[in-house]
């Protein structure tokens, strides 16, 4: 582990941000460690994607693939994707239904617990060659993570003293949670995958950051989905590391509070309003629940698409933002084909989300040129504390104090 | 196919290429019927048979409510981009509505950056001949390169 120098904090609290937090090999290297490897629930997949035994998936906590499998009785696993031999991938599918896991290179083969099952030549041939008498296959399983699974969705953890996940979600945003997974079976529509050229914390926060979505996402404001003067707040846990950003529509119509809005587009109507037709689906009145979970997930309620944005960073300059649509088993096809129209706001191709994936790159060129210096998060004051309203950047001042604490920076 | 086909259809493909090559924009939503399917869908969704498409228009409004967003909505860096399609293939059942796939790839140019393949893969279509113009009734891209680099603004 490289010493990480020369992060300097200019204000002493959350409101200055030092850039090089983006760009730092090392800095990189210790979250990778420290947060994707340590005591974190990450997000790897959900129950209806392993319906039947012996099905399994790849993904990726941090920077490290990680196989996902569900065994013959119905028990989820997650283990390392490299083969203890010479440290290959076991697994190179997305998805698929294997009882083992053989590796190419030595034909090494796994279960779907990431035991240790075969050894090619462990013997010898003819009395040649083959292991000594003190190898021993339970050594060499893969290494475990522990899994939990609530309501359908599952996470895994490198760490085996990570709390409990309800306790790690903490009781504003299990509520919340359980809001979009009620129990009932998710239906997966489909996966969209973009590699966005900015550091991962970048995508984090701009979830976190309702100041822009008023002003940046033109669409949304234009068509009333976001807006700085509804109805909104903004809500987090006891650490500040995970938040909602909670929100109810308003008509599309100018008020004097958002005059501010330069390129706000009054006179834009749908050629097809099919595109935006929201039904209310959910027992309260929020419209938007933008929920971010430390370290790797943002859950997205935005009207009727459901979304799970699974963050994978790659390195400090980059991360893959993979995409999972889904809808509820006991979806009507029209409910169904409403959820698919308005999933054009959303990811690579999004009206909405195509605004962040440019504006992080942008960030992204920005930090790096300018790495010396800090950021500015003074919206709304100095402090961390849940607000009833989105004029504000406390929730990425929250996330901030959790981080420092965490990467000891 | 006959060549005479074959022949009509590089005209369609190479006039689509150049329309959204060169623009303007405004034109693209005109090589589609009223009612159509225009579907951008990664390769896995298609291979699974996964309905989520990145980009899904059903009628020639929500093309035009795409241009509108590109035009007046998205934030996005300014970019050019050059269609290359071949391999154009189509069958010879009817004279009025056939399908037809073809191979693209999609090169991009970002101010700073140098060229690259922004997208590869294949186009499933559906072309109807309607007052003595082809258009597409349906046109599926499905791409390949199923990790997108960045955004896909414009149409492919």
């Amino acid at each position: 582990m490289g010493e990480i120098s020369s992060i300097n904090w200019p204000a002493g609290d959350f409101t200055r941000v030092p850039y090089r937090l983006y760009t730092d090999a090392d800095v990189f290297e210790r979250e990778m460690e420290r947060i994707f490897q340590g005591s974190t629930w990450a997000y790897v997949g959900l129950e209806s994607e392993l319906a039947e035994t012996w099905d399994y998936l790849t993904t990726q906590i941090g920077n490290r693939s990680v196989v996902v499998t569900r065994d013959d009785k119905g028990e989820l696993h997650a283990f390392a994707n490299r083969c203890a031999h010479r440290g290959v991938k076991v697994c190179r599918q997305q998805r698929g239904n294997s009882r083992f896991f053989i590796c190419p290179y030595h034909q090494w083969s796994y279960d779907a617990e990431g035991r240790l099952r075969g050894v090619p030549f462990i013997k010898g041939v003819g009395g040649k060659g083959g292991m000594p008498d003190d190898f021993s296959q339970d050594d060499n399983a893969l290494p475990r993570l522990k899994v939990a699974a609530r309501n359908g969705v599952i996470f895994a953890s490198f760490s085996e003293d990570v709390e409990d996940l309800e306790d790690y979600l903490g009781e504003t945003n299990l509520q919340y949670f359980d809001r979009v997974f009620d129990g009932r079976g998710l239906k997966v529509l489909g996966y969209s995958r973009q590699l966005i050229p900015g550091n991962w914390k970048l995508m984090f926060e701009n979830i976190k950051d309702p100041y822009h979505a008023s002003l940046l996402h033109v669409f949304l404001v234009t068509f009333g989905l976001f807006r700085a003067d509804q109805e909104s707040r903004v809500a987090m846990d006891d650490t500040g590391r995970h938040a909602l950003l909670i929100s109810r529509k308003s008509e599309q119509k100018v008020s004097a509070s958002i005059s501010d809005i330069k390129n706000l587009k009054e006179d834009l109507v749908l050629a097809d309003p099919r595109l935006l037709d929201p039904v209310k689906e959910f027992p309260d009145d929020a419209t938007v629940v933008m929920q971010t979970i430390w370290p790797n997930l943002i859950v997205q309620q935005q009207s009727n698409t459901l979304a799970l944005r699974q963050i994978r960073p790659r390195n400090a300059g980059s991360f893959e933002l993979h995409w999972t649509f889904f809808g509820y088993e006991d979806d009507s096809d029209e409910m169904q084909t409403r959820r698919l129209r308005q999933a054009n706001l959303m990811s690579s191709a999004g009206f909405v989300s195509a605004d962040d994936s440019e504006v992080i790159k942008m960030a992204q060129d920005g930090v790096r040129q300018y790495a010396d210096d800090a950021g500015l998060l003074l919206l709304d004051g100095r402090g961390t504390k849940d607000t009833p309203h989105m004029v504000t950047e406390v929730a990425l001042r929250a996330f901030y104090k959790h981080y420092r604490k965490v990467m000891g920076l | 196919m006959t060549f005479e086909r074959w022949l009509v259809l590089q005209k369609l493909y190479n006039d689509y290429a150049s329309s959204l090559d060169d623009g303007p924009l405004s034109d693209w939503p005109d090589f589609f019927t009223e009612k159509c399917l225009y579907l951008i869908q990664p390769r896995d969704n298609y291979d699974a048979g996964l309905p989520m498409a990145v980009v899904r228009c059903e009628s020639r409004g929500m093309l035009q409510d795409r241009v509108n967003a590109v035009q007046e909505t998205i934030m996005f860096e300014p970019r050019y981009l050059r269609h290359h399609i071949t391999n154009i293939e189509a069958d010879d059942a009817s004279s009025d509505e056939f399908q037809v796939r073809a191979n693209y790839s999609v090169i991009e140019v970002l101010n700073d950056d140098l060229p690259r393949i922004l997208s590869a893969g294949r186009y499933l279509d559906r072309v109807v001949l309607e007052n003595g113009l082809l258009r597409f009734k349906e046109k599926r891209v499905i791409y390949d390169s199923v990790l997108v680099p960045n955004s896909l603004i414009y149409p492919l």
